[in-house]
């Protein structure tokens, strides 16, 4: 539970605000870079839906907790080791990886993509917003767009990535923690690895998934 | 009792425990010293099994602990308590969770016998109405004596310490010191203190081993170590200028 909440619900915040400002801006880019009278309006709202399902709640939302979660499970872990208390729960009997890792990947694998769907719902909300705001289409125009040929499909398909890169996000930082050997300066040093590496993974494996999944 | 027969143990090309072989008595304050980086401290955490020794065996009265597996190692260390260098404390639990820790994974106690235990545990030690303090709020001191209260929750038959006077000032050491061979002697424990400190040595040093560059160099007590004919330790024991006063004084 305490996971659940230091993983999961302390990122709401910063995904609800990123997520507003992605959907207003792919809004407005699609509705400005497709100003043709042959495209009829509504493609703006479906090309923002499919968008932000599609790619970006997964993805970005994935490379946001890859720098926020995964630098924090790095770092906490790497301090427990080099102040000697993974040792101490060794010490104890404990299985220390079990104990400290495996709470972090069940929270980060269950409560991810609930971050996705909120980051889904308040991406489109602030694409809607932009075109309330801007008056660049009309509000009719894109709501028709959001709910034109949807298929459900896509929100499995974003849920399936999610719950992978939550998965690549805990253990890389777990695994760079949890090996640390030294001080301070090689904490920091894993929790950057642990974002460099999570973040590399996320993206092949962005490719990987989308070509199994979609092809 | 604990035994050690001839472990070796070595960090890449570095031999940091070279044919070690030394004996740990039951009820007795058993202290490793030797100078920083001499291997006492790998050398407790290979008998604990922090470390794999390369070869070598490491008994824990009849068992012989380093060929055992991951389960029975995870039995014996249920008996071990241990404190080090840096406290180890729990940084997210308080004092009272830190002590309940061991009881919390390994007993079926109800949660007012746990409670009972802890503040048992920690009124042995002298620690009184900081239960719901973090570590961070602890002295140097006072987060020594809690990693204790956590080491003997369990009433374990062998303790370790590593370093337990580091960064102390010379009465809270001695406190501290009184405090582990006060316990090892009302519990029967086997206790082995790693230290550099020569006021500990005096103070509560029973059998004395001392190591250096991976090696026993000299086992005795702590009236033998003032009258040794071990150079090394002899520079070791008579580091400080006071104690080469004395001995010179003394000759």
């Amino acid at each position: 539970m305490h996971e659940l909440v230091y993983l999961g619900l302390n990122s709401v915040g910063i995904i609800t605000v990123i997520s507003v400002f992605m959907g207003a801006v792919i809004t407005l880019q699609t509705i400005y870079n497709t100003e043709n009278p042959f495209l009829p309006s509504y493609i703006v709202g479906l090309g923002c839906r499919d968008s932000i399902i599609l790619e970006f709640s997964s993805t970005i939302t994935a490379l946001i907790l890859a720098g926020k979660v995964g630098s924090n499970i790095a770092s906490e872990i790497g301090t427990m080791r080099i102040t000697e208390q993974i040792d101490a729960l060794e010490m104890m009997g404990v299985n220390s990886a079990s104990y400290l890792i495996l709470p972090k990947i069940i929270a980060a694998v269950l409560f991810n993509p609930f971050l996705t769907l909120i980051s889904i719902c308040v991406g489109i909300l602030g694409g809607w917003g932009a075109v309330i705001l801007t008056g660049a289409m009309t509000s009719e125009d894109f709501i028709y767009g959001i709910q034109y040929a949807f298929i459900p499909y896509y929100i499995t398909y974003s849920l399936i990535k999610t719950v992978v890169f939550a998965f690549i996000i805990t253990t890389v930082a777990a695994f760079e923690g949890y090996y640390v050997d030294g001080g301070s300066l090689e904490v920091g040093r894993a929790s950057t690895k642990a974002v460099v590496f999570s973040s590399i993974l996320i993206l092949l494996f962005n490719l990987i998934l989308t070509q199994l999944l979609l092809s | 009792m604990i035994r050690v027969k001839n472990i070796n143990k070595s960090f890449y090309d570095k031999k940091v425990l070279d044919d070690v072989t030394v004996s740990f008595e039951s009820g007795k304050t058993n202290l490793v010293i030797g100078r920083s980086g001499s291997g006492k401290t790998i050398l407790l955490k290979s008998i604990v099994g922090l470390h794999e020794v390369d070869s070598g065996e490491i008994w824990f009265d009849d068992v012989l602990f380093n060929k055992l597996d991951f389960n029975g190692k995870q039995e014996i260390r249920k008996e071990m308590g241990m404190l080090f260098q840096g406290s180890a404390l729990f940084d997210s639990l308080t004092v009272e969770q830190n002590v309940r820790f061991p009881l919390d994974m390994f007993t079926n106690k109800s949660p007012a016998e746990k409670i009972d235990r802890v503040n048992f545990c920690l009124k042995r030690v002298d620690i009184l109405n900081a239960n719901q303090l973090f570590p961070a709020e602890l002295s140097g001191g006072m987060k020594k004596r809690v990693a204790i209260a956590r080491a003997i929750s369990l009433n374990p038959k062998y303790l370790f310490c590593d370093e337990p006077n580091s960064g102390l000032d010379p009465i809270t050491a001695i406190l501290i010191d009184a405090l582990i061979k006060e316990l090892t002697e009302e519990y029967n424990m086997t206790t082995i203190v790693n230290t550099h400190d020569m006021n500990s040595v005096m103070e509560i040093g029973e059998k004395i081993t001392f190591i250096d560059e991976g090696k026993i160099c000299w086992e005795g007590t702590k009236h033998e170590i003032l009258h040794s004919d071990c150079e090394i330790l002899n520079d070791f024991v008579f580091a400080n200028s006071l104690a080469k006063q004395l001995r010179s004084s003394d000759k």
